[in-house]
């Protein structure tokens, strides 16, 4: 008998890996910008992404001016993608793409094999855990990201303890201090390493204070205790260093742990198919198309960088269909790239590249600075020629910032594009 | 008595604005400050006499295609009856389906406030 793997390729115009708020979008956008032959791919039973479990609302403001929760928001892109007809493939797990396009995933019919005319990357992103953070002490039950505790709780239908510390307070740590408490759970505190909270200051107001939670700035858990299940942890101040305080150690007791620590995008499969990562925050690379640095792969959402609010995912995803739909009918953009530098305490800058006769009325370019600065200018400089200077009240690296550039702005670029942070 | 100016954070949007409510001599508002849209006068007004807030749970699914189904309120309720609420709606079990803005628990706590559906679950 012969021992040969014949694969059968299934042909696609536009493959999409994730079936969360970006790839929705995008598919979407491609779909009304002419591209029929669509299939996103997604590996859990639903789609909508983590938008599913975020039922607590505040989404949708820019995209459709009303409040919505998370659901709400998913369900009205899972209709649209039901009413524009554009397979949607659940259960179906993407382990490998290719620089020339081969989408290899696991489906319940078997192992699939699509060789698509161009890939849009929209996998999201995950939460780090406790061995990002390297916290010591025993490894009992009971320690949780709080995205976890959040699909828990919202999901399946499980409150995962009774007495809770949070450590981190970034967004879906806060929401979940309001969740749990109302869950009839004791959330103790939130402990914060650094001076700053990285969490919408909304959310500080109606999460924590509307329930008496304190919240423990330039604080860090150092220990955690307990065999099977976690009895408690031991957390301290810290220097400016970020090193405990000797002396300020104080034990406190929990049944539930729940890491607030930091989202990082998923690119295990872009660095497969040879995209380009940015090695500060481990996002793709992209220009103002949201194109990789591989021909026909594109990327949007979290993947590319974690944003605060859904609505910018659904925008910048609405131009990656737009822009995979462009490629799939006319080929690749050409003509001159210029860069885009982040400097001066801004960490990172997205798109990271632009064409010089953008198509485009406005580029938007979004960025986080690395620091608090209180009553700056964000200055967007061509070498020495100051192009625009916004005047910023405030500025964290909680919320992301953005800055348009004219399509007649961007033209008159002589050399790199430099987005920085001014006194 | 004079009442000194409160500085509040809007949750309206995401902008957070800082807001800062004066009062006059009799304790009412005179002045409203620092918002960047009209939802920031509304909120500020609603903050410093009778705060109120959107409550967002779960209910139990019988036969749905998920255990639960997420809902919130339709309009805000009143701050203080946030906790009862969620007990209120632990009691409650709606069948599948259920469709996004299908009322789940009408007026609950007599606020004249529905709870509704904010996902579709399917039947089993």
């Amino acid at each position: 008998m012969e021992n040969t793997i014949t694969q059968q390729y299934i042909d696609k115009d536009l493959v999409i890996i994730g079936g969360g708020p970006a790839g929705l979008a995008a598919a979407a956008a491609a779909k009304e910008n002419g591209i029929d032959d669509i299939v996103i791919l997604e590996r859990d039973k639903y789609a909508g992404g983590v938008l599913r479990q975020c039922i607590h609302d505040g989404f949708g403001l820019k995209i459709f001016g009303e409040r919505l929760t998370g659901p709400e928001y998913a369900a009205r892109y899972e209709e649209k993608i039901r009413e524009l007809n554009i397979e949607l493939k659940l259960n179906s797990f993407v382990l490998n793409v290719t620089p020339d396009k081969i989408v290899q995933a696991l489906s319940p019919e078997g192992m699939l094999f699509y060789r698509a005319k161009a890939v849009i990357l929209a996998m999201g992103c995950r939460e780090r855990t406790r061995a990002s953070i390297m916290l010591p002490g025993t490894r009992p039950a009971g320690v949780y990201t709080a995205g976890l505790v959040q699909r828990l709780i919202n999901i399946d239908g499980y409150v995962p303890g009774k007495e809770a510390v949070i450590l981190g307070s970034g967004d879906i740590g806060l929401i979940m201090a309001r969740r749990l408490t109302l869950e009839g759970v004791n959330v103790k505190a939130v402990y914060e390493l650094m001076s700053y909270s990285s969490g919408l200051k909304r959310n500080i107001v109606q999460c924590l204070d509307d329930y008496n939670i304190p919240l423990y700035l330039n604080h860090t858990v150092i220990e955690i205790h307990g065999r099977n299940r976690i009895e408690g942890v031991t957390v301290a101040k810290v220097d400016e260093k970020k090193q405990p305080i000797p002396g300020t150690e104080e034990f406190v007791k929990c049944d539930l742990l729940v890491l607030s620590v930091g989202l990082i995008p998923e690119n295990e499969l872009s660095k497969s198919a040879g995209a380009a990562l940015n090695k500060v925050t481990g996002g793709l690379f992209v220009d103002d198309n949201m194109s990789t640095n591989k021909e026909g792969i594109f990327a949007c959402g979290n993947v590319v960088h974690v944003h605060d609010l859904v609505d910018y995912v659904t925008l910048e995803s609405v131009n990656a269909g737009k822009c995979a739909a462009e490629y799939i009918k006319n080929g690749s953009a050409n003509g001159d790239i210029i860069n885009v530098v982040p400097e001066n305490g801004v960490r990172y800058v997205v798109p990271n590249t632009v064409h010089r006769d953008s198509q485009k009325d406005s580029v938007n370019f979004m960025f986080r600075t690395g620091n608090v600065y209180r009553d700056a200018k964000i200055a967007v400089y061509d070498g020495d020629r100051l192009i625009k200077s916004i005047k910023k009240k405030i500025l964290t690296p909680g919320e992301m910032e953005t800055v348009k550039l004219t399509a007649d702005e961007i033209k008159s670029v002589k050399g790199e594009i430099h987005i920085g942070v001014e006194a | 008595m004079k009442i000194d100016d409160k500085t509040i954070t809007c949750i309206a949007c995401p902008n957070g604005c800082e807001i800062t409510v004066s009062f006059d001599e009799n304790g009412n508002i005179s002045n409203i400050s620092g918002n960047k849209c009209k939802n920031g006068i509304a909120y500020a007004q609603s903050e410093v006499t009778a705060p109120t807030r959107i409550l967002t749970s779960s209910v139990l699914v019988e036969n749905g295609d998920f255990p639960l189904v997420s809902v919130k309120t339709a309009s805000p309720i009143p701050k203080e009856l946030m906790r009862e609420a969620v007990k209120q709606l632990a009691k409650c079990v709606v069948k599948a389906p259920v469709h996004v803005g299908d009322v789940v628990c009408g007026n609950i706590l007599n606020t004249g406030v529905d709870v509704v559906s904010t996902a579709n679950v399917g039947t089993k």
